[in-house]
């Protein structure tokens, strides 16, 4: 396996793929490639990063907002007899 | 208490009931799926207002559509794609120049072009540690922002929202290796900037293309 074919064969290594063939041809190939083993920890930490962070948060008034919205649809749409709707 | 107990219930256990007709538990799930609805649309639209529109608009569509749900995905999946699809229409509007059409950049993605790493370099510290920095967040945002629309949208809800390939490839009405080819950009990209930023400048490594 070249540098090229690993970097396509890529994803399925990072993905964690139970392709055995691949994975050994690409542990191979990566513990004799010091670039390409960083070039793969680099992109498992940019995902992780990514996934890290849960910065945005619904603001408080549109929440409100959302769930009125919804009572109302829900309601026009059931007939608004709103047996268990009256709390939440 | 009767709160307590639908806290416990889970998002399948809402739905079912909620299909019934129980307001209770469909503003349960409502409530259990809203960070991820937003959190998706906001990344896609970064515009609360439009975020807004889409989220609500999902839930909307929640509603009209929660009785014909077949349970084929996890309900979350299912709310995941109906959110695509929103924030897809409300991007396309504001798209002007270039309309964004999934699929009719669809065939030209080969791994032909694929970018080579130019910057390799350790990270000094993990993501984790990077994660809980002020600023970083917006850095991140910013980055993925650079991208083309059609590797965002992919590294968006494969790798952030982690979704399968299957569903990726579903929720952008993509093939699965279309979903591949443009996944492996995004990352590739998001790794130069990134490492450009918390890579090792000490340790940069010069890529041997001729290794075999
Ligand atoms: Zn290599």
């Amino acid at each position: 396996m070249t540098c090229e074919e690993l970097l396509k064969a890529l994803n399925d290594y990072v993905d964690g793929a139970q392709l055995t063939e691949i994975c050994e041809e690409f542990s191979q190939h990566l513990a004799g490639c010091d670039p390409c083993q960083v070039v793969v920890d680099n992109i498992r930490q940019t995902i992780s990063l990514y996934r890290a962070g849960q910065p945005y948060a619904m603001p408080k008034s549109f929440e409100e907002r959302l769930q009125q919205s919804l009572k109302q649809r829900w309601e026009e749409k059931h007939g608004g007899s709103g047996a268990s709707a009256t709390f939440g | 208490m009767e709160n307590q107990l639908l806290d416990e219930r889970t998002e399948t256990d809402l739905l079912h009931e909620a299909k019934e007709g129980n307001f209770a538990a469909f503003q349960q799930l409502v409530t259990k799926l809203q960070p991820r609805v937003y959190g998706l649309t906001f990344r896609i639209l970064h515009q609360a207002q439009d975020a807004e529109d889409a989220t609500q608009q999902t839930f909307m569509a929640l509603i009209e559509h929660i009785a014909d749900f077949r349970e084929e995905s996890s309900v979350a999946t299912w709310v995941l794609r109906i959110a695509t699809n929103n924030a897809l229409k409300i991007l396309r509007k504001k798209r002007t120049v270039k309309m964004v059409s999934m699929s009719e950049m669809a065939s030209e993605d080969s791994y032909s072009d694929v970018p080579h790493p130019e910057f390799i370099a350790p990270w000094s510290q993990t993501a984790e540690e990077i994660a809980q920095q002020s600023e970083v967040q917006e850095e991140l945002q910013k980055a993925l922002l650079e991208l083309d629309d059609k590797y965002r949208l992919v590294f968006i809800l494969r790798d952030v929202e982690g979704l399968s390939v299957r569903d990726t490839a579903h929720a952008l009405e993509l093939t699965e290796s279309n979903v591949k080819v443009r996944l492996l950009r995004a990352r590739l990209i998001l790794r130069e900037r990134l490492t450009k930023k918390f890579g090792d400048a000490l340790q940069a490594m010069i890529p041997d293309h001729k290794h075999s």
